[in-house]
């Protein structure tokens, strides 16, 4: 670990619940072992008995949302099976939140202000670029319409991420196709793409953040095709969350964002492996 | 068979019959998409190296190298013959492969030569070997200053720097692993 992490940790760790303070967000503490994590086609959660350790907290601050609280945050660990590497680790910080009569970009110009007051010196200028542009530009190709995901996955880590690297500073990828739509809801002027974006800071990917999906009916049918798929996988297929459907009936339109709270602590230290900030994790080589 | 998710850096694999070695890997997971490992890898036949990207999903094939204990024995044309301390065997080595090795190669060397199926693709000489100096210019007498080096050619034609003490005829000790002089060896 580098030296005064701790330190920079416990700065950061203030800064962002000022932030949320100030600005009138409620702080929520929600479940962390639960029986029905998100279905998700490549996040894997770790069994906890008879229960599963969450993958996010995203499940249950929806329902909130539909009880009617209109800011909230949570910072807590979540858990991914299998997920280590300099930028990975199974166990990791998570400030998720949301807001209600909000959309993907309204929490987006949130996220700058954020990431502005904890991060002394980081770069005003925030490029957005398209899902469509960017492959069409380093790929040569566009995935709207024209969705194929393993070419997506292996062409955004190959050429997209690092042109995104190249570019340095904040970068935000927009507007996904809607294969990759996860839990946000199609654009209504083009029902092709999804209103989703990644927040990279100098290549790194830090935060994913949607215009939230409301419509209990696309839900539930986005989790049964990926429960098809997990099973074609040999992977687990977790319950479907009835709370969290039904939740969906009244929860007004939200935006809402989840952001890697250990990577941002690597990237605010200067890093380039969370081995730089996690004081008892054993160092890769 | 390795598992994708077996990979790491400086493991062994088989890609396509050759023997290879990942020489860098990173694991990424973009966004919501799948577990992707990405590898820098070393041909290690033919020295390229080239990146190559696995999906979890993915089976990579294991690489039996084996090393044995060998004894130099001569210099048959481009080809070094050595024999195998246990059974006997010959084995032949082109200079290609021996590499600078072949430059401090003695009779009755003790070598550990890497093999992959019935290839041989590396040799370990001993960290040091003794040698006796050929030729060079004579030092100034009484000067042992060790920083203030001259060139001088080994038995065998190899350029070497020394310091300025060392004599024609000394025998002295390299460092098979950067071939540079360690030391002199006394005259017995």
């Amino acid at each position: 670990m580098q030296p005064g992490a701790i330190q920079l940790r416990d700065v950061l760790m203030r800064g962002i619940r000022t932030f949320f303070y100030e600005r009138n967000y409620t702080e929520v503490e929600t479940p962390i072992r639960m029986e029905t994590p998100c279905m998700e086609l490549h996040i894997d959660a770790e069994p906890s008995g008879t229960h599963f350790l969450r993958t996010s907290p995203e499940l249950f601050h929806k329902q909130l949302l539909a009880a009617g609280y209109s800011r909230i945050f949570e910072i807590g660990k979540c858990f991914r099976s299998g997920e280590f590497g300099p930028l990975h680790h199974p166990e990791y910080t998570m400030l998720e939140w949301y807001q209600t009569d909000a959309d993907y970009m309204d929490i987006l110009e949130e996220t700058k202000l954020l990431i502005s007051k904890v991060w002394n010196g980081i770069s005003n200028d925030w490029k957005l670029l398209t899902v469509s542009d960017a492959f069409l530009e380093f790929a040569g190709w566009d995935p709207a319409g024209n969705y194929d995901e393993d070419r997506f996955d292996i062409d955004l880590v190959e050429k997209v991420e690092p042109a995104i690297r190249t570019i340095g500073g904040p970068v935000v990828l927009m507007d996904y196709p809607v294969e990759a739509a996860a839990l946000s809801r199609r654009k209504k002027e083009n029902p092709l793409l999804a209103e989703r974006w990644e927040l990279y800071i100098d290549g790194i990917e830090l935060a994913n953040a949607y215009s939230e999906l409301t419509d209990p009916v696309e839900q539930r049918a986005r989790f049964e095709e990926c429960a098809a798929q997990r099973r074609a996988m040999g992977k687990t297929v977790y319950a479907i969350d009835e709370g969290f459907i039904q939740a969906l009936e009244t929860m007004p339109p939200s935006g809402g964002v989840a952001l890697g709270v250990d990577r941002l602590l690597m990237l605010i230290a200067g890093a380039t492996s969370l081995d730089a900030v996690l004081p008892f994790r054993q160092p890769l080589n | 068979m390795y598992s994708a998710s077996d990979l790491k850096k400086g493991l062994k694999i088989e890609i396509d019959g050759d023997p290879c070695m990942i020489t860098n890997f990173e694991f990424s997971k973009p966004g919501k998409g799948q577990a992707l490992y990405r590898c820098k890898i070393k041909n290690l036949v033919t020295g390229n190296t080239f990146d190559k990207t696995y999906r979890s999903v993915e089976k990579v094939d294991r690489c039996a190298l084996i090393s044995r204990d060998y004894t130099f024995s001569y210099i048959d044309g481009q080809n070094y013959v050595f024999s195998d301390n246990e059974t006997y065997e010959e084995a032949l080595l082109s200079e290609e492969v021996l590499g600078d090795s072949k430059n401090f190669i003695v009779d009755d060397m003790q070598v550990e030569i890497l093999f992959h199926n019935d290839r041989a693709l590396d040799i370990t000489l001993p960290n040091f070997v003794e040698m006796v100096i050929a030729e060079t210019e004579p030092g100034a007498r009484g000067d042992t200053a060790t920083n203030v080096m001259k060139p001088a050619k080994l038995e065998n034609g190899y350029e070497i720097n020394v310091p300025i003490f060392i004599n024609e005829g000394d025998t002295i000790r390299i460092d098979t692993r950067d071939g540079s002089y360690s030391d002199r060896v006394a005259k017995g």
